[in-house]
């Protein structure tokens, strides 16, 4: 069988070539245009940073990191109990999450693929992305607050899930189906399941992907206020009382002294905790993409 | 019918094979093909003619992808492999399959050859130690991984990557091997250290290879089938088939690949 290639002759004598003057000025402009729209958001970004860095470090210190928080004009305020709260508050809601998420996003890449019902699944998971975190809080609120006649830590955790659970589903379904199918050929020629070859070689393909979609929605959903607002709400005490007391938290106890304080000490405090919030949704994120530049490898 | 077919107590048998994929393309076309126990046999044919697809049913790996569907029989020792009471899990340690790019898993070396006896067997370190030594020996492996058993297999260059993963489909002992065009992403050197193999480990297993290397083809099987357009067009002795086509498109392909 011999091959045809078509000879470069055969390009027709009536093509007309386009002035290159003119794509190479659309080249330069869409270029100039993309630089400066980068230059806006990133000069955006370091503003922000740049002001919680020094407005929250002049109030930074051990007493700070290891005090309870205080009504104003006691001396010896500090964010421990919102920021244990806020642990407990984040990890619960994780591993709440994370099992339900895990298991969606398997079924969505390994088994309901491209059928109806998936794509319907799909369409869910992007609506449910979209709601407004504050709807979320008032869900919570009615179905568990209200039935449960108290704000509690452990109703922040469910609206925090709620949060989570499909953002986790969506990146655990992106990060398997990057998993070639020769890989899952591959493992089930040599006699696996369906499951073995699930967890054993495609999960494990994908586990620096997964832990980074993970971590992603961890920090996405740590700094949020609006869902806590009507679940774990916030006290001035210890944790001790997740699931049936309002649990001090981060995100709360920076709107209580700023927004809800007129006073220039509680505002301090809300600009350390800032500090704090955000140095720990960094790192998180820092985390996560290094996770996932070794994945990509 | 050529002498091929209808050989006496041939390892495989396949009868009025048809193939559609999830599109309702129709890739194979009643194929009838007898495959030799400890034998060597050459699928060749022009590209997009079904070779893989037809190897594919043989360990019934195309049930990955719902929607597609073979019709026929395939007969492995009186069992029908296209039949859907068939064990796949029992059907793949029988039938071992190695694919045109190297697929190592992330595990280690020793972990990636390890992994199928652990699914099937319950065996003990000491056992499962010598076993993977066995099959790295036996893929002609083993020197030049012994030292770095725990480095990550996806670490190895492409041709060690394909040996390992013939290890990997040998240590479980299966009776067919599979191989759809194991060395076209693998350099000349490579190549032939495979083909030196295959040839030793027709002794223990029946194999069939897919390749568009008409020399590859020439030099190591026994017996050849010519695919094109989805139908067998020819089978016979390699030897016969290279030198003495009884069909026009199979002289037509090889003399158009020789020159
Ligand atoms: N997933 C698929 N869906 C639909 N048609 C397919 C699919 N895969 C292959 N085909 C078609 O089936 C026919 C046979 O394909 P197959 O891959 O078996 O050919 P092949 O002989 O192995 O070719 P090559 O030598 O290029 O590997 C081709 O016409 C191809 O277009
Ligand atoms: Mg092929």
């Amino acid at each position: 069988m011999a091959l045809h290639l078509p000879s470069p002759r055969n390009t027709s004598p009536s093509m007309t070539l386009r002035p290159f003057f003119w794509r190479k000025l659309q080249n330069g402009l869409v270029q100039t245009f993309s630089i400066i729209a980068l230059a806006l958001a990133i000069g955006a970004m370091l503003w922000i940073l740049g002001t919680i860095f020094s407005r929250g470090g002049e109030v930074l210190s051990w007493d700070f990191l290891t005090n309870s928080s205080k009504p104003y004009g006691v001396p010896g305020n500090g964010i421990a109990n919102a920021l244990l709260g806020t642990l407990m508050i984040t990890v619960t809601a994780a591993v709440i999450a994370i099992p339900i998420a895990l298991a969606a996003g398997i079924g969505l890449s390994e088994f309901a693929k491209q059928s109806r019902f998936a794509n319907l699944m799909r369409f869910c998971i992007n609506v449910m992305m979209g709601i407004p975190s504050i709807l979320i809080g008032l869900f919570v609120y009615m179905l568990w607050v209200v039935p449960q006649k108290s704000f509690s830590g452990f109703a922040g955790a469910l609206a925090l899930a709620i949060l989570m659970i499909p953002v986790i589903t969506r990146t655990t379904e992106d990060m398997l189906r990057m998993v070639s199918d020769h890989l899952r050929e591959a493992a089930l020629a040599l006699g696996c399941s369906r499951w073995e070859m699930i967890v054993q070689v495609v999960c494990k393909s994908a586990r620096n992907g997964l832990v980074s979609g993970i971590l992603l929605a961890v920090a996405r959903v740590a700094g949020e206020t609006a869902p806590l607002l009507f679940t774990a709400l916030f006290a001035d005490t210890w944790p001790r009382d997740f699931f049936t007391h309002p649990t001090a938290n981060i995100p709360v106890l920076i709107t209580e002294t700023t927004t809800n304080s007129p006073f220039e000490a509680m505002h301090q405090v809300g600009w350390g905790a800032a500090l704090v919030i955000t140095l720990i949704v960094l790192i998180i994120n820092i985390v996560a993409k290094t996770c996932f530049r070794e994945q990509k490898r | 019918m050529n002498t091929v077919n209808n050989m006496t107590n041939p390892k495989i048998k396949v009868r009025n094979l048809s193939f559609y994929y999830e599109n309702g393309h129709q890739a194979l076309f009643n194929n009838d093909l007898d495959i030799r126990e400890h034998a060597i046999t050459a699928v060749i044919g022009p590209s997009g003619c079904g070779k893989s697809t037809h190897l594919r049913t043989y360990n019934r790996i195309y049930s990955l992808h719902r929607g597609q569907r073979a019709e026929g029989e395939i007969w492995l020792d009186g069992i029908n492999i296209l039949a859907p009471e068939t064990d796949l899990l029992l059907l793949r340690r029988r039938v071992g399959m190695i694919f045109q790019r190297p697929t190592p898993f992330p595990m280690s070396v020793f972990e990636n050859v390890a992994y199928p006896l652990r699914l099937h067997f319950k065996m003990n370190k000491r056992e499962v130690a010598d076993r993977v030594e066995q099959a790295l020996r036996d893929a002609s492996l083993w020197e030049e991984v012994k030292d770095t058993l725990h480095k990550s297999g996806q670490a190895l260059s492409g041709g060690q990557q394909q040996r390992l993963c013939i290890a990997r489909a040998i240590v479980t002992e299966p009776e067919v091997l599979l191989l759809d065009e194991p060395t076209s992403a693998i350099d000349p050197v490579a190549t032939l250290k495979i083909e030196d193999l295959l040839l030793r480990l027709k002794e223990r297993f029946t194999i069939v290879i897919v390749t568009h290397n008409m020399q590859q083809a020439a030099r190591i099987s026994d017996v050849t089938a010519f695919f094109y357009k989805g139908h067998i067009v020819e089978t016979g002795e390699t030897k016969q088939v290279f030198t003495t086509p009884k069909q026009k498109q199979t002289e037509e392909y090889i003399t158009g690949r020789f020159g």
